[in-house]
């Protein structure tokens, strides 16, 4: 059962992390990256990036979110060296890399599709790049084995790339840009082609990874969970233009506009008809908010809602109609009525009363959870 | 004891089914290869072991004459015509092969860059000159080739061949008609092979710091080997036993092994000589191909090229 090994295992068993702790973290300095004005255009009319300027911590674990065709992808591969932005500057470790081709870069990838070498064995994509840099056999052997035990595929390193399970293809994937000790690590997607379960569990072990070699890794996706799960960063991304970047919780709670706050799972969004200092005129009624913004869409996270059994009168109290309820063990999600307004809720299941579909209920919500944004 | 009973006879009633559909899956194909591939190889077989009789036609009794003659040994003494043939035969095939792989190789990779509606138009403009006779191709060749033709002007002017010379007839002209006629065989499975090839592992090896050149020695050109393998004999071995090319275009300079077979059997000459030369081709191409798997294995990683 080589999928169900826990990244602990994995972390600890890595000796240079052994090293590293005992040379107080010394031995692997993680490498900032830079981004100035970063333009990329296909063709004529498709703009891929349109000015990014962005700079990605040492160490950190950045992730690119979007749709696709947002640009993220096309990001990543300009810093992998793969595309040629048009325009602006790039930087990593300090170092000007703008026009320094992939193969010269200490910088490796993760892809989608793996990209692992069919014609070779495991061995022999593992020891892929050492080859290309020159490394001697043995040296090179001795690597493999140790990155192979690293990720607990030692005894796969022999087989044949189509031997082995989407899983496993990932981990030597994973394996073969690690091996490399690159300083930036960039993975495009890695995990969209495997099932939701292993996904989730390879989702902790690459963050373990991450936490424990303290490389700067620089991940795509356009899975928002997952984006929050794993990023020490957010960038969100849209039309080649970053909407915000921040540590998920703010780009969660705090979204920078409307098409962040819809791509981040919210619904709830309602234009602000009138406003008289932090009191807010909407199709749900009148609601008071702690912040007084500027913004003309009001957000109302579904969890930061409380429903009360029948009608309670209150400021920021909202009768509504149970439209449905969708049970998922933890927390129920509730589609309610206000007036002609359709809103979206969510209750943990906490052994409290779980209202019904048809009840009359009151909407209850805290002026500190209410805010306010821009288009 | 109703069990021995019944279970016999549904097996055996599996297997007729079985037989009845072997039959009429199979025999056809059978029927056709005893018919036209085992039967006529036997008779040619016997004819090359048999005497030539006055007319050139196989006479008993048996003997191994031929293959002497074949080897050289004629009521003159030993010439080496023969061997030159061969020699000429082997050459010429390997000249031919290897250009056909440079010329085919990068156009089955521009094929594969192009868009996807374009790609089958590509590929049947590289078919559909073989859609026309080989003999009239052949023909075409002759008149572009011919002495006073421009191309043959400019070779002069190059001072590539002596005045008035043309590019034909020549041994120059038997080798490019066999690469303009075998060259859809090679570009279509090195297609298949380049089709099969995600872009993706190319960029992987550059990124795992190959150069451009080492990213296509290391990445690419293994994975279109076994193509370039199936390529190599859908058109060294057809090119080996070539008949047609080196008549029209090789005038009595680039006779290949196949004109002297032929020779044999036309104009009374001598069947069981002919016979003979037939077979010596078909165990040259058997080792050849035997060759070829064992050079697929090796470098295919163990991995099987259908040959």
């Amino acid at each position: 059962m080589n999928e169900t090994i826990t990244a602990d295992a994995i972390a600890s068993s890595h000796p240079r992390t052994a090293e590293a702790a005992a040379e107080g973290e010394a031995s692997r300095q993680a490498s900032a990256i830079e981004m100035q004005g970063l333009h990329k255009r296909f063709g004529r009319a498709t703009v891929a990036l349109d000015g990014v300027d962005l700079t990605i911590e040492a160490g950190e674990f950045f992730t690119l979110l979007g749709p696709s065709g947002c640009g993220k992808t096309t990001l990543l591969r300009i810093l992998a060296g793969l595309e040629e932005a048009d325009d602006g500057r790039l930087a990593i470790g300090g170092r000007d890399i703008t026009e320094v081709p992939p193969h010269r870069r200490s910088v490796n990838t993760v892809f989608q599709s793996y990209a692992l070498f069919p014609h070779l064995s495991v061995r022999d994509n593992l020891a892929f790049g050492l080859k290309m840099r020159g490394m001697a056999a043995a040296a090179r052997h001795a690597k493999v084995d140790e990155i192979a035990d690293f990720i607990k595929l030692g005894d796969l390193v022999d087989r044949r790339v189509d031997q082995l399970s989407g899983g496993q293809r990932q981990r030597i994937a994973l394996a073969r840009a690690l091996v490399c000790e690159p300083d930036v690590l960039l993975l495009d997607e890695p995990l969209s082609a495997l099932d939701a379960g292993l996904r989730s569990q390879l989702q902790v072990e690459l963050l373990r990874v991450q936490k424990r070699l303290g490389m700067t890794f620089v991940f795509v996706t356009h899975d928002q969970d997952e984006a929050m799960v794993m990023s020490d960063r957010i960038a969100v991304l849209n039309g080649g233009v970053i909407q915000q970047v921040g540590p998920p919780r703010e780009v969660y709670e705090h979204p920078a506009n409307a098409f962040v706050a819809r791509f981040m799972g919210h619904d709830n969004l309602y234009p602000v008809t009138g406003r008289q200092g932090s009191r807010l005129a909407t199709a749900l009624g009148e609601l008071t908010t702690a912040e007084a913004g500027e913004g003309e869409l009001l957000l109302i996270r579904p969890e930061t809602l409380d429903l009360l059994p029948g009608e309670v009168a209150g400021d920021n109290h909202l009768p509504a109609v149970v439209v449905e309820r969708l049970y998922r063990g933890s927390h129920a999600e509730y589609r309610l009525e206000v007036g002609d307004t359709t809103l979206q809720a969510t209750l943990n299941n906490r052994g409290r009363h779980l209202p019904e579909v048809g009840d009359r209920v009151t909407i209850t919500v805290a002026p500190d959870d209410l805010i306010t944004l821009s288009e | 004891m109703a069990y021995t009973g019944v279970m016999p006879s549904a097996r055996s009633r599996a297997m007729v089914r079985e037989a009845r559909h072997l039959l009429f899956t199979v025999a056809p194909g059978a029927v056709w290869i005893v018919i036209f591939l085992v039967l006529p190889g036997a008779y040619l077989m016997g004819v090359a072991f048999m005497t030539n009789g006055p007319y050139g036609l196989p006479e008993m009794p048996l003997s191994l004459e031929s293959f002497k003659r074949l080897a050289g040994f004629g009521f003159l003494g030993w010439s080496p015509g023969n061997l030159y043939t061969l020699l000429r035969s082997l050459w010429q095939t390997a000249v031919s092969t290897g250009l056909v792989v440079l010329v085919a190789y990068p156009i089955a990779y521009y094929i594969t860059t192009c868009r996807e509606k374009w790609r089958p138009i590509m590929l049947l403009l590289v078919v559909v000159p073989s859609w026309t006779n080989q003999v009239i191709r052949t023909f075409g060749w002759m008149n572009l080739l011919a002495p006073g033709t421009p191309l043959s002007g400019l070779a002069e002017g190059l001072g590539l061949i002596a005045p008035n010379m043309g590019l034909y007839p020549s041994s120059f002209a038997v080798t490019l008609g066999l690469v303009y006629n075998f060259l859809p065989f090679m570009v279509l499975p090195l297609y298949a092979a380049f089709e099969k090839l995600d872009t993706a592992q190319v960029e992987a090896a550059q990124d795992l710091f190959a150069s451009p050149v080492r990213a296509f020695w290391h990445a690419v050109f293994p994975q279109t080997l076994p193509g370039l393998l199936a390529g190599i004999v859908l058109v060294a071995i057809p090119a080996f036993g070539m008949y047609v090319i080196p008549e029209l275009l090789g005038g009595g300079k680039g006779m290949m092994l196949g004109n002297l077979v032929a020779t044999q059997f036309s104009g009374g000459a001598n069947w069981p000589l002919g016979a003979a030369g037939a077979i010596l081709m078909l165990i040259a191409t058997f080792i050849g191909l035997f060759a070829m798997r064992r050079i697929g294995k090796r470098l295919g990683g163990g991995e099987e090229v259908v040959i």
